[in-house]
């Protein structure tokens, strides 16, 4: 299984808490684990990757494994110790001032 | 009627505010989403209690959120607004055409008849519809057709803000764009004709006088005359006598025409109300005195409206969607600040008290009279 970490608001949205638990079937990827994580829980549809490019919002990041990994091409493996679930997928708000 | 409910949006959340008849003792709910912009919150008058909200933020995107029991409960609908595609750019601020892209919903309003429908205004702008409680939204993209191109983004964005609903001709509908102008469809939203003659613009535009690219703030009507349009202009605050075809300027003798809000009495289709601030870069009461302004003649004569209201040291605005009428008689008129205070009268402005004084920044106010 993976896991995988959303920020407060996602889990309030999503009606979850903690840690999710996802069954990805094929290659663990960016792309593979977002359309688990959608079907499972259609309400993030939007707001984790925008609906028009699909691609990643803007003040989201993606860490695992102490790594930064937003930029890496969304079919690109992720970490295995993310694919065996030794590690979660983060998936971080950017931090806002005040 | 014995109730009314208050429906605020704020920058960091809804909050519900309701009253007995006589509107003096208020129960706060909220909030609800916290954390979220929402930009507005409206009731349907086929049925009071199904609400809808819209909760977006710069980090997740937009949600709708539905209630079918007057804010008790509430559950996110659809919340893909997809472009039609026919028309793919307007004016971006260095004058090159640019991709229309979606940021949010600015303004949900019901269907007069139906529960289930509602039209969307966003950003960029553009205008959507549900027919089936807001699981799917689509474009009514005849909108961008007149003169889009031409459309540009004000300061604050391009957002469609305003949307009015004819009540005596269901194929008929008023729309405003910051800073596009406002536009008239005849045919249920299929075709839109700007409906801009008689509003000047000089220092924002190169023709003042052009078809579009007016920054309408507002525009309202009284039910029983929807031909009569009030408009607050970025600048001016204008009439309408023809359904839009043509505007005359009604300020008369406000200390400032600018402003953001404008509404029409409940039962008085020539008592309207402003809330003057002190210039386009000054977004505050002119001398600190917050003042409502209410004119019973459907323009050019106003009176300040001051009493329970801050006359010193108020630097708050009031923002386009935040003031709204109640059909109790005596109408009730609210609005909220940018301070977080939401005020309110019982007595069609002529007295006023704060119902909470401490919110976020108040978006939006919608009243609805209850049974």
């Amino acid at each position: 299984m993976i896991r995988v970490v959303l920020p407060y608001h996602l889990r309030v949205l999503a009606g979850v808490q903690g840690e999710l638990q996802l069954a990805v079937a094929g290659d663990v990827t960016q792309r593979s684990v977002l359309d688990a994580l959608e079907a499972a829980y259609p309400v993030l549809r939007g707001a984790i990757r925008d609906y028009a490019t699909q691609g990643r919002r803007p003040l989201l990041r993606f860490f695992a494994c102490q790594q930064d990994i937003s930029y890496e091409p969304p079919n690109a493996p992720l970490p295995d110790a993310v694919a065996n679930g030794a590690e979660p997928l983060l998936i971080i708000g950017a931090l806002a001032g005040g | 009627m014995s109730a009314v409910r208050l429906l605020v949006g704020t920058r960091k959340g809804a909050f519900i505010l309701t009253s007995e008849a006589k509107r003096e003792r208020w129960q706060i709910a909220g909030p609800f989403f916290g954390g979220w912009e929402i930009y507005h919150v409206k009731g349907s008058p086929a049925d009071p209690n199904r609400l809808y909200a819209s909760q977006s933020s710069s980090w997740f995107g937009q949600q709708i959120q539905r209630s079918n029991d007057g804010g008790e409960n509430w559950a996110p609908t659809g919340n893909k607004f997809a472009y039609d595609g026919a028309l793919e750019t307007d004016q971006w601020y260095d004058g090159t055409q640019h991709p229309w892209e979606f940021k949010r919903v600015w303004h949900l309003e019901p269907s007069l008849t139906d529960p289930d429908a509602v039209y969307a205004g966003v950003e960029d702008a553009a205008l959507f519809r549900t027919i089936n409680g807001g699981q799917q939204w689509h474009e009514l993209p005849g909108l961008r057709s007149a003169k889009g191109h031409l459309w540009q983004p004000g300061a604050g964005g391009m957002g469609l803000h305003t949307i009015l609903l004819d009540p005596t001709n269901p194929s008929r509908m008023f729309i405003a764009i910051s800073a596009a102008g406002a536009f008239r469809t005849d045919d249920a939203g299929q075709s839109w004709n700007p409906i801009n003659q008689g509003l000047k613009s000089p220092f924002q535009l190169p023709d003042p006088a052009a078809e579009v690219g007016h920054c309408v703030h507002r525009i309202a009507l009284h039910p029983s005359r929807p031909r009569v349009l009030f408009m607050q202009k970025h600048w001016d605050v204008m009439r309408s006598d023809n359904a839009g075809e043509s505007w005359y300027e009604i300020s008369g003798n406000l200390p400032t025409d600018f402003g953001f809000p404008i509404d029409v009495h409940a039962h008085e289709p020539e008592t309207i109300y402003v809330v003057p601030v002190k210039s386009d870069s000054e977004h505050f009461p002119p001398e600190g005195k917050l003042r409502v302004y209410r004119s019973k003649t459907g323009g050019n004569e106003w009176e300040p409206l001051t009493k329970g209201l801050p006359q010193r040291d108020c630097y708050v605005n009031v923002l386009r969607d935040a003031m709204a009428v109640d059909t109790l008689d005596p109408c009730g008129v609210y609005f909220g600040t940018t301070g977080g205070q939401v005020y309110a009268s019982a007595s069609a402005g002529d007295r006023w008290a704060a119902i909470v004084r401490d919110l976020p920044a108040v978006l939006s106010v919608e009243a609805q009279a209850l049974p």
